[in-house]
Formats: structure tokens, sequence, C-alpha cells
């Protein structure tokens, strides 16, 4: 597949949030107030101004043991991204032929931003309140055009943080799980198949964050997509009921 | 540090303890995550379970402050299982010297303590002599005064049951971790230690790090790849602070301050020159006289001479048997002995043990300067919480002072890499880089006592040399290159020629007779005629890392010291997979030598007699298993923090270690087993601040990651004091009391300590009052002033506190 894919390999990430400040600091992001909340978890969930965020998790592990897991989350920049279908025009929502960056513009303030982020099965979108519009990871586009890592990948000191041909970063993943299964024999690799930012966690994704993987029902689609996807045909189908009625006029 | 940091990635297994380097050091987990894919094993002990514990294949906590008791354990284990390696224990370590009679241990007290002044007189730990004066020696390690048999025998108290009852370590898990660790004994293998300020700050901060380096000797880790006795130093220019002596107790290159009863230069180089009659001993140190001469010379060029002692005289020089550490300066400012104060680049307000005691002692100042970046808790200490500005007489003077990237110098890291760095940007406004602001307070200095013809004592400020500057302005080469060395006339010396004016090519030519010049010896080599060596950014195409050619590290561009203990008695490296420096038959190939002299034997296995020992700056040569030079004692023992959670000691009973400083000041209260201030405390440091907060507070993306001071504390302690997660609490111990939001978590357990259950709770220090109004204050504000004999270094990471609900 062409384009470009990010490779988060969790069991390497020591949750500093390097990843988290390069990417407000690249896209000039303001910071917003926060308060400790009981967690190292801040701002507490992505939004308008925070693109990237580390979340933090903690448990007992099977050996008695804590454990402490770090998401770097983050759009996934999903290969046929279910975002795109909400808005009515087509180009209010754009995947970037080069890298298959799904970048949203600023026609998205037309569009009610619930629906946008109800589509997404990763809770991603963050519209600004006030104004509608939506934000979320560019794939810093910019400077992946440009030759360039995005900030986040660039900025990350243990290689939790991959990047660069998607089927490169697929082989990268693959290696990963096969040398990490021994130590870590529930881990897996989330959003290989269909998107562009593949996790690797060592432990049910469950445990990291409620959507680190996207809930599937049986068919191999999650629910939004599937309502979607009945919906469309109705939508093209008014058009022509539209047309008709035009002509028939 | 002894290695460096990218040799951690060569090593077989990391022990994390009194460090969270994923935390706080977290470019160098890289080379953690290095070694772990190259199949080396992690393992973190803490307290807490921390971002290090997360990526470890094995944590287990201990209470703060008993790491002697965890680590005494293993040595124990070590020496009975055999995991030591004989051969470099024996040939290589003074575990073979015979100890003199005299010596004993008894009950937690080394022979020789004095109980009025609390020291030690240490002339009992000393070795037994042979007929040429050298130490005797049984190298079979049999003999039952030889120092390894004085060491299992100190160390058989520190057995699993006990260890465990102090720690709070479960016992499988103290097994399981002296199994991983002591693998690292079998030749071939190697083993690190990363340690920070978990380790330094404590009553028993410098033991600690003893015990440690016994293990690594036990284990034949020292001079190798991978292993190493490797300090994570705290701020990324402190090892360079502590190269250039800026610390009472030494001059640059970690000479000696002189004590006012060495009255000349000879008695002061004689004390402190050690002799040994063993030719088979470099005995390094034996130079000294040709460093502090070299010093003398850079500090006031030509007004020194030998007539003069080099202006011996015109330095100062401590009384003896006193101190003058950061928290004896403390103590005397609240006295009311100090009129003035330089707070250059820190912020003692928030950074310094019992805080409280520090911002009182600041309102007794008539005049303050306070040199940095932003205002922080110092520079305003005077309208602080509970201060009035009305009652407090004190001038205080903010100089704003240049960042980092805006002038240009070098950074020495943990490494002892010597790495120069560019300037990026101007300064800001009237802000000034630190040298610019020192060279015009000086030249002011001066000015006044050359006019005044009274000025008592002028010699020291008019004659010190300062030819530092380039259109008046501080000259960052010309001190690097005065660091490095000059010759002072045209000479000869082991047979090459120099001229006056040329740069010293390393401290092996440096002179005692005033004929060379260095105001660091250690830095001698680092700016030569071929050029300046820190500002060299060659990387190695292959190896084990080494890259001799990126930057300049001392002592000569020596990598990874002890080098010499990293072969065998051949020259063949003990690790043929990663070889540090081998004999080739003519010379030795790979690092730098510790000293290129041949190996201890010949090819047909006769002594060669022109070998040294490899541990070259020893008068002995040897590494040093019992150390006779601590404040505390030659073996490291368990004590129990100042502030601590049981009455007794397990070990002896000196419950706490006999030498710590106390103060007696009103603002130095200490209750220890009390049951107001219950639950043991510690502090540490987060990702995102960077010490006081002063630069870090003032950053909102950094601020909005971690925006207030918070405790955290276990679930079942929350439950004990109806707290929840999230919710503020107040923290308080015998000095002061901060409020805190309370972080709950399980990555806390409580301990069960002597059959009772102990919680223990930690802050980070990076708040303080000046911003945000929100963030809450410095932790220090609870910590005690009290710290290690050796190094008064504070022991803030174990004291007692309680913890209340709003």
């Amino acid at each position: 597949m062409e384009g470009k894919a990010f490779f988060i390999d969790t069991t390497l990430c020591t949750g500093c949030r390097g990843c988290q400040i390069a990417c407000k600091q690249w896209n000039e992001l303001p910071a917003t107030k926060t308060e400790n909340w009981g967690s190292f978890q801040n701002p507490k969930d992505l939004s308008f101004y925070t693109y990237k965020l580390v979340r933090f998790s903690e448990d007992i592990g099977d050996d008695g043991k804590p454990v402490w897991y770090f998401f770097p989350d983050q759009c996934r920049h999903c290969v046929d991204p279910p975002c795109k279908e909400i808005p009515e025009d087509p180009n209010a929502i754009i995947v970037d032929e080069l890298t298959g960056a799904v970048l949203y513009t600023d026609k998205l303030k037309k569009v009610n931003s619930e629906d946008v982020q109800e589509a997404c099965p990763y809770n991603i979108p963050r519209a600004q309140p006030g104004t509608g519009y939506i934000a979320k990871c560019t794939m810093c586009v910019d400077r992946v055009h440009n030759g360039l890592l995005p900030a986040c990948v660039k900025t990350c000191p243990t290689g939790a943080m991959n990047f660069g041909d998607r089927d490169k970063m697929v082989s990268l993943a693959k290696k990963r799980l096969a040398e990490v299964k021994g130590k870590f024999p529930k881990a897996t690799l989330s959003g290989i198949e269909d998107t562009r930012v593949f996790y690797l966690l060592a432990d049910e994704p469950a445990k990291y964050h409620e959507y680190a993987q996207a809930t599937i029902i049986p068919g191999g689609i999650d629910r939004k997509m599937a309502l979607k996807r009945i919906a469309k045909p109705l939508k093209e189908l008014s058009k022509e009921w539209q047309l008709l009625h035009k002509l028939a006029s | 540090m002894t290695n460096h940091w990218i040799d951690i990635r060569n090593s077989d297994c990391i022990l994390i303890m009194g460090s969270n380097a994923a935390e706080n050091h977290p470019i160098s987990f890289k080379w953690v995550t290095e070694a772990m894919k190259r199949g080396g094993k992690l393992i973190s002990v803490d307290p807490r379970f921390t971002r290090t514990s997360s990526k470890a294949d094995f944590f287990t906590p201990l209470r703060s402050g008993t790491d002697i008791a965890f680590l005494g354990g293993m040595i124990k284990y070590v020496i009975e299982n055999k995991k030591y390696f004989k051969e470099y224990l024996a040939e290589y370590t003074n575990a073979a010297f015979i100890v003199a009679d005299k010596f004993d241990f008894k009950d937690g007290l080394f022979s020789g303590y004095d109980p009025k002044t609390r020291t030690y007189n240490k002339s009992t730990w000393a070795f037994e002599k042979d007929e040429n004066g050298n130490p005797s020696k049984d190298r079979t390690l049999q003999d039952p005064r030889c120092v390894f048999q004085l060491l299992r025998k100190h160390f058989s108290r520190y057995d699993l049951d006990t260890v465990s009852s102090v720690t709070g370590t479960p016992k499988e898990d103290l097994v399981k971790v002296y199994k991983m660790y002591s693998a690292t004994g079998e030749k071939g293998m190697a083993g690190t230690i990363m340690y920070a300020m978990g380790w330094t700050q404590h009553t028993v901060g410098v033991q600690n790090i003893r015990t440690m380096a016994i293990i690594q000797l036990l284990l034949g880790n020292m001079g190798v790849a991978g292993g190493g006795v490797n300090a994570l130093r705290g701020e990324s220019n402190v090892q360079g602070s502590t190269d250039h002596c800026i610390l009472y107790h030494i001059w640059p290159g970690y000479l000696k301050t002189p004590k006012a009863s060495q009255a000349s230069l000879s008695d002061y180089n004689a004390k402190y020159t050690p002799k040994t009659n063993d030719p088979l001993s470099a005995n390094w140190w034996g130079n000294y006289p040709k460093y502090s001469v070299s010093l003398l010379k850079s500090f006031f060029g030509r007004k020194a001479t030998n007539a003069n002692d080099f202006g011996y005289n015109w330095l100062p020089k401590l009384d003896d048997g006193k101190a003058y550490s950061w928290l004896d300066i403390f103590d005397e400012m609240y006295k009311g002995n100090f009129k003035g104060f330089f707070a250059w680049g820190q912020n003692p307000a928030s950074s310094g043990a019992n805080a409280n005691k520090t911002r009182q002692a600041l309102a007794k100042l008539d005049w303050l300067v306070n040199v940095n970046i932003f205002d922080n808790e110092t520079g305003s200490f005077w309208k602080g919480p509970g201060m009035d500005p009305k009652r407090i007489k004190t001038e205080v003077f903010m100089l704003p002072c240049a960042v980092s990237v805006e002038k240009e110098g070098s950074i020495t890291n943990s490494g002892r890499w010597m790495q120069w760095r560019y300037k990026a940007t101007e300064p800001r406004g009237d802000s000034r880089p630190d040298g610019d602001i020192m060279t015009d307070l000086f030249k002011k200095v001066r000015y006044l006592y050359r006019r005044d013809q009274n000025a008592v004592f002028p010699e020291p400020i008019l004659n010190l040399k300062w030819n530092y500057t380039t259109n008046r302005r501080f000259d960052a080469h010309k001190m690097a290159k005065e660091i490095n060395g000059y010759f002072l006339r045209d000479i000869t010396v082991k047979g090459k020629s120099f001229k006056k004016g040329d740069l010293v090519p390393s401290f092996a030519y440096l002179q005692a007779d005033g004929s060379t010049s260095s105001a660091n010896w250690l830095y001698c080599n680092s700016y030569t005629n071929k050029g300046n060596m820190a500002a060299r950014r060659t990387r190695e195409k292959s190896g084990i890392g080494l890259n001799l050619e990126w930057s300049w590290c001392w002592p000569v561009n020596r990598r990874i010291i002890y080098n010499r203990a990293s072969v065998d008695k051949y020259g063949n490296p003990w690790d043929k997979e990663h070889p540090v420096i081998r004999w080739n038959g003519s010379k030795w190939v790979g690092d730098v030598p510790d000293g290129g002299w041949p190996p201890m034997l010949k090819p047909d296995g006769t002594p060669n007699p022109k070998t040294k020992y490899p541990f070259i700056m020893k008068p002995e040569g040897h590494a040093r298993v019992f150390g006779p030079g601590r404040a505390d004692g030659p073996f490291p023992e368990h004590y129990e923090p100042l502030e601590c959670p049981v009455e007794k000691n397990l070990f002896s009973s000196r419950v706490i270690n006999p030498t710590a400083p106390i103060y007696k000041t009103d603002m130095d209260a200490y209750r220890t087993c009390d049951p107001r201030y219950p639950f043991v405390c510690t502090t540490y440091r987060v990702s995102e601040h960077w010490q006081t907060g002063v630069m870090t507070r003032w950053q909102p993306w950094l601020l909005e990651t971690q925006p207030q001071l918070f405790v955290e504390m276990s679930p079942e302690l929350a439950m004990l004091r109806g707290v929840k997660n999230g919710e503020k609490v107040i923290v308080e111990s015998a000095r002061g009391k901060v409020k805190a939001v309370a972080l709950v978590t399980k990555r806390f357990r409580p301990f069960t300590i002597q059959g009772t259950v102990v919680h223990q709770v930690g802050l980070p220090w990076h708040f303080g009052w000046v911003y945000p109004k929100d963030g809450g204050d410095s932790a220090n504000l609870l910590t005690p002033s009290t710290g290690d004999p050796n190094t008064r270094i504070p022991e803030t990471k174990a004291f007692m506190v309680n913890v209340k609900k709003i």
C-alpha cells in the first residue's frame, strides 16, 4: 500500500511527553490551563489545541507487580477515513495523495462537529469551542513533504515513535511484535489493517485506552462505518431523485 | 561516570537504583533500550514504581534510606555463592591486603570514634606493612585479616530475613535481584549501575555508592565495557562544575583546598602527595605538586614565583575541622554572619533542604545579588509567604543573565565528555553572559582595591591574572586554553622541546617548578596546538561506542577509566566481544589506555618489571574494597536516616550515622519515630520540569503537562486518611508544610518494616510560590538540614511527614 505510516512501539515508550510537546511547538498551539486531576496525564483529553496526548493508565500485572502503560494518542489517519464521509462537501476533509494524511480544512466549520467526532472509531476530532472549526493531527504533512520526520517522531528519544513508507512500517511492526512476544505473550498490533498509525501494545488494548482499538462488530466493520455504508446509498439515491425530480419539472 | 552514556548499550545487566533514569535522564534511555534489544536485562529498585520500572525486566520496591541493607545483602550473596571474579578481585583490588591489627568494628562503630566530636580518628584504618613498607598481601584471599575475609565477616549480618525486615523488600525478590545481577561476575559479562540523587542525598550517601563500588569490584565490572559505576549527574554541566571545583573542599582538578594548618606550599603539597614504596604502583597523585603549582601559575601569572610560594598564601584556607558546605553557609547566614550573598544561577529558597531556614536566612543579609534568567523564590524572597517586606533590610539586586544558547562555551556531561557549544543567538535586552558579569565585577573590585591605600590584604585581588577577554567581553576560548595550560618558557620535557606560549599537550608535561600553568590539570589535553578538542564531531564508524573523535573527555580522552582492569595479566581482554583495550605485542590498541605501560606478565608468563597495577590513582595501585579515606568508615554499614520510622537499627545499636552533621538553630527541627510524623517521605523529579522549576514553570507547554505540586501515596494510605485521588492535602514535617494534590496510585505500596506497616509518600520539588499562583510551593520546605558527613549533601530523600485532608 502506498503512502506513509507511523509505527508506535509502546513497549519502548517511557511517557516522557516529548512527542506531545513537540507537536505543540511545531503547530504553534497554545497551552491550556490545567490542574493536576490525580494523574500525570495532562491535558486530560485531546482538544482543538492538543493533537497528541500521552494517556497514562495503571494496573496490577499478572505477577502482582504494578504496570504503567503509556499510550501516545493521535489521529490514526485511516486509509478509508469514516470522518471523510460526514461532510457534504467532499473537499472538507482531504486525503493527501503523497502520504495518505487525512487533513481537515476550514470548510468543516459548516459541519456539525459532533457528527464528525461520532464517526471516528478512535474518538479523535475535536472542535474549537465557539467557532466550530475542527482540528487534529496533520501527520506534520508540511514537514514530511519537505523530507523531514513528523515533529513527534523526531523528538522521541527511545525509538517508540517510527515513521516512513507504510510497507516498511508494517514490516517493522511485525518484526517488533515477534521480538516481544516472548516477554509479552498478549502483545498485539492495533490498527495495522486499515490505518496509518499502528500501535504495538504489550497487553490488552482496553488497558491502555478505551479507544486504543476500534470497536469491531461481526462482519469486520465497526458500527459507525456500518451505519454510514447503509446511509450512503440513500444519500446518493436522494441525489438521483432530486435530479430526476428536476428533469421532470 | 567511570564509563559513559553510550557505553550503557554494552551492558548485560543494568541496575537502576537511586535513579529514575527514564524520567529524569530520558535521552539516556535510548542506550538502556539498545542494551535491552541486545539481550541485556534491566532491574529497577525504587520505593515507587516509576517510568523506569515500567520498562524493567524486574522491579522491586525498597524503603527510602535502606540501600546499604539491600546491597549489603547482595555482597553476602555474591561471597557465599562464589559469584565473584576471583582473579580480578585478588590481583586488581585490595581484597588481598592484610588489615592492621588495631582496626576493628563493633556494634555499628569502627575503631577510632570520638563521641565528643562525632568524628573518627582514622589511623587504625590501615594495612599491615611488609619489609618494603608496602601493604602485606595474601592473594589467595584466605588470611583471616585480609580485606576479603573482613568484608565477608562484616556483611555476614546482612542475611535475607534482616535485610527484608529493614528494606520492606520481599525475600524472594531480593534473591532474584542478587541472582540476576551477580551473573555479571562471569568473565566476559558486564553489569552496570545507573544511580543519581536517590543514592547521594542521604546521611549515608557516599557509603551507598561505596557499597555498589565494592559489588562492582567483586564482580570484575570496573574498567570494562558495559560496566562501571555510573552517576547520572543532576544537571547538564554539574560534572563541569565539580571538575572546576565550585565546592568548598576542592580546587580545580580535585586538588584539595588548603587548611590553615598548612602554612606553606610545601606543607600543603607534602600533605596531599601520596607516596608508595611499590615500583609497580604508578601512584599518579604523586604528581600532585605539578598540578597545584601549575594552577597557582594560572591564577597569578608572573606574580607567582618560587620566592612567594607561587602565591599560595594569597588564597583562602579552611579552618581545620570546619565545614563550609551549602548547609553550613545557610546555617551561618541564619545566625546573621553574612553581609552579602551571590545566588548565582540558583534558587536556594526552593532548592536547599529546610527551605524555611534558608528563606529566613536571606532576610538577615545586608544585600543579595540574584543572577538568573527568571524571577524566582530567592530573588523575591522578601515578598514571599510569611514575609513582611517592611521588616526586611536586605537590599536585593536582580541581574538578568544570558541563557546557555546565547553564549559560547563548553558543557561537561556525566560521562566526562567536554562538548563545545556555540552561540545561537544574542542575549535579550540587558541580559549578559555570566563571564561578562564576572569580569566587570572583578574589574570594579580591583579598581577599588588599587585606589584604596588602606585596602586590607590586596594581593589576592591585585595579583590575580585576568586576561580572558576579547574586545572587553569574556572569551571562552581564552579561558579554555588557560584551563588546558601553557608552557611559560622554552623548555624540553621527556625529550620534546616546547616554546614559551605553546599549549601543553597533556598533563604528563606539567611541571612543579613554575614553568607551566594549567587552570585544571584534568583538562590538560583538551585545547592544544591541534585545536579545540571539545569541538570535534566525528562519529566512530564501528566499535563499542567510544567515539574517540567526538568531543573530548578527561583524562586525556580516555573514555572508560580503569581500563587496564579490563584485561588479564597478559593484556588480553576479559570480554573478547567488547574489548576496551588490547595489547598487540608492542602497544595498547582501542581506548586511550590507563597508562601505556606493558601488561603485568610477559608472553612467557614471567612478571614484567615495566608494568603498573591498573588502578593508577590509588597509592597502592589497587582498587579499594577496604576504603580508609571516608569520614564514616572503610566498609559501608546500614544506619537509618536521621528521621526514620523505626526505633531500632537491626544491624547494630547505632541508629543513625555516628558522623552525620546536625545543626542546632531553632529552625533545625528533627523528629524521628514520632507519631505526629508517621510516614516516610522522599522527593524526586519529573521529566517535564527542571530543578526548582525556575525555567520550566514559565514554559506554558511544560506547565500544561505538570501544573501543580502533587504527593503520590498508596491507596491504603489514602484510605487511612480519607483522601481521594485528585483531592488537595497538606503534607507537613517538623520544619514546614505544603499543600499538594493527592495522586493515589498502586505504584506506592505500604512496606512491612520490622513487622509494622510503614507508609511512604513522595513529592516533586519543582514548584515555588512565585509562579503559578495555584502551583504549590517547594517540597524542600519539608526536608531536613542534615546530610552526608563526607559531602554534606542534604538528606532530602528520606525523612518523616504527616499527610492530612484539608
